[in-house]
């Protein structure tokens, strides 16, 4: 898998990059400011990109920004946007185009070496990543909402696990019960939300995703 | 509490006409009035100089401030009517009441307050200014309007006035005839006109007289200035005292203890890992959980001192992620052009939160609007709600706080929350907005 990494901190690049190598990576740019990460997704378009939001030379949200300036110019460029902080608001953007290749996850999510690991393959793969933190609070934002309020607790916990990103596969593992109780649970769950059923993991990700970005 | 401040919408481009019209037509018996109130004014007056007067006798130190109470609630009346009628801004410039003794020490205190204040002299002098210059030209509008009507019925009524044998002067002539009550058709016409066309300006003159000795003399409203900026200086250090402690407290029970007590669990590692790696191993995974505990802690602890998004892009993006976490059904409007400094933006975000957390809390809404935007020379926050209305800024202390927060920055907060709703608050911030800012410190 050919990488791309984005980050100003010297320690934590090269911990990131030390890590993706030892998973099977070749990391064919490191960098540490906002344009030149924009030049080398644009130039290497790499399997992957792993952004720090907030990069030099302004420390805004740099990092962000040249993710979805590249997207615009490499549709689908898949990108997993990594930050001490997730908000909403960039997440809602990021997933603007619908077209799924995207993670955003804790900068601490990173600890977790396997998830850390399976979060980048899954994004690689066109698939999604989102931070628990950004589901949780989605779903607090939507506290209102009647449709969300109809599904029974083990529903929830299955809609927040999809929303996350992960497959039937995954979330049964996740949950200890059987693919196929997973599966009658996404059913249920796409009836309570009037959203239309789909067999493709990613499509039914970004569906849930654009239900509660509403 | 506040003082009287803005004087906006008065000027509205729609029904510009209708409104001159209105003014024109209402203006006569404004300045009736004005010349009935500069005449009753005589009263006050004499009152406070007899009260002042008498106090070598004694009985003036009670006196003087009760009567000099009414010289300015008088005062403060015809305050009132420039702002209403002329749209003159007068401020109030009496300097603030001391703290008074309890009986007799505190009447002679109180008097003394009273006329050591320039303010109470140049009340005084006001009523005889008004008595005579402002009498006249308030009654000199009223009468070419009066006038000129009295000139155009003149064919109607002339006789009726000369038919009980006594004079009907109009202007130079004694109208006693057909053709002379003609005459004073057009002549009454053209004083009616006049009277109309200048009235509005007549109103506004007395207005500008008032403001000449009503409105704190320079020196006066640079105490009054010097006075709020000691009092929201105040404020400033207090709350920042207090947020100071809050971050510190936070991080020693918070990051702080937790650092702590992954050092030790290293510590304890290290010792197990020969003899015990299992329980090395869960004392591992203990510590990274900690670690995790602590970032978030942090992490909650930024979000309160000076949002991510807030410090990526601005105010109006902060609000729109604001809207985005909260359970309301928040609509949010934005227009800025570019970013403002810092502390405003810190101000203006916190107050628009804490509104936001009041309503969710409180006022059972369905819908909320958030709107803001800057005209240029202010940043305008408004923060509507359709629930059930009744919040009091005098009570609670969330409002009061928030008044107290954006007086630092001259900020003004105005709450408009009829029982039953919907609850307007608008919140007004002095400032300059920048063109957006590439580097940041």
């Amino acid at each position: 898998m050919r990488v791309v990494v984005a980050e100003d901190l010297f320690l934590l690049r090269e911990g990131l990059v030390r890590l993706l190598e030892a998973h099977d990576c070749e990391i064919v740019a490191a960098v540490d400011n906002g344009p030149s990460l924009l030049r080398a997704l644009t130039e290497q378009k790499p399997d992957v990109a792993v952004v720090d939001v907030r990069l030099p030379p302004s420390f805004t949200d740099e990092g962000l920004q040249a993710a979805l300036a590249a997207r615009r110019q490499v549709p689908g460029l898949p990108i997993l946007v990594l930050s001490q902080y997730v908000e909403q608001l960039y997440a809602r953007e990021l997933l603007a185009d619908g077209t799924g290749g995207i993670g955003y996850l804790l900068k601490d999510r990173v600890f977790n070496t396997d998830q850390f690991i399976d979060a980048v393959r899954r994004v690689a793969a066109g698939g999604t990543a989102m931070d628990p933190e950004v589901i949780s609070r989605l779903l607090a934002s939507n506290a209102q909402d009647a449709p969300l309020g109809r599904l029974t607790p083990r529903e929830r916990e299955v809609l927040e696990l999809m929303a996350e990103g992960r497959s039937n596969n995954a979330i049964a593992q996740r949950l200890f019960v059987s693919e196929g109780a997973v599966g009658k649970h996404t059913t249920t769950i796409f009836g309570k939300l009037s959203l239309a059923q789909s067999e493709d993991d990613n499509r039914r990700v970004l569906a849930v995703l654009a239900y509660l970005n509403r | 509490m506040s003082t009287g401040s803005s004087s906006t919408s008065r000027t509205r481009p729609v029904g510009r006409a209708g409104d001159w019209l209105r003014r024109a037509a209402v203006a006569p018996f404004q300045t009736l009035t004005l010349a009935a109130l500069a005449q009753l004014g005589i009263a006050p007056f004499v009152l406070a100089a007899d009260a002042i007067s008498f106090i070598l006798l004694g009985i003036g130190v009670f006196l003087t401030p009760l009567t000099l109470v009414v010289v300015r609630a008088w005062a403060d009346l015809h305050r009132r009517l420039a702002r209403v009628w002329s749209g003159v801004d007068v401020p109030r410039p009496y300097r603030p009441q001391p703290r008074l003794e309890p009986g007799v020490i505190g009447w002679w205190q109180r008097c003394r307050w009273m006329l050591t204040d320039p303010a109470t002299w140049r009340d005084m002098l006001w009523l005889l200014v008004n008595a005579t210059a402002g009498f006249a030209l308030s009654i000199f509008a009223a009468t070419l309007v009066f006038q000129g009507i009295f000139g155009i019925v003149q064919p109607v009524i002339w006789r009726q006035i000369t038919g009980g044998g006594s004079d009907n002067w109009y202007l130079w002539m004694n109208v006693d005839s057909v053709a002379e009550a003609r005459t004073a058709v057009p002549l009454g016409a053209i004083l009616l006109l006049i009277g109309l066309l200048t009235g509005p300006w007549w109103v506004r003159l007395h207005g500008r007289l008032t403001r000449s000795l009503l409105a704190p003399t320079a020196s006066a409203a640079l105490a009054q200035r010097v006075q709020r900026l000691t009092e929201t200086r105040t404020d400033a250090v207090d709350t920042q005292a207090a947020e100071i402690r809050r971050i510190e407290r936070d991080l020693h029970d918070g990051a702080q203890a937790r650092l702590v007590a992954m050092g030790m669990n290293l510590g304890a590692v290290e010792q197990l890992l020969e003899s015990n790696p299992e329980a090395a191993r869960a004392l591992l995974a203990e510590t990274r959980e900690a670690s995790s505990k602590a970032l978030d802690e942090l992490r909650n602890l930024v979000r309160g001192i000076h949002p991510p998004v807030l410090a990526d892009r601005g105010l109006g993006d902060a609000v729109r992620a604001l809207a985005m976490d909260s359970p309301l059904q928040i609509d949010v409007t934005v227009n800025l052009a570019g970013r403002l400094d810092a502390p405003v933006e810190s101000a203006g975000y916190f107050a628009v939160s804490e509104l936001l957390t009041n309503i969710a809390k409180h006022a059972g809404a369905r819908r909320v609007w958030v709107d803001v935007r800057h005209d240029g020379r202010v940043l305008r926050l408004t923060v509507a709600d359709d629930g059930r209305g009744g919040a009091d800024a005098s009570r609670g202390t969330g409002l009061h706080g928030i008044q107290r927060r954006l007086g630092t920055f001259d900020g003004t907060l105005a709450l408009d929350s009829p029982l039953g709703g919907p609850t307007v608050v608008t919140m007004e911030l002095p400032c300059v907005l920048s063109s957006p800012r590439i580097s940041s410190s």
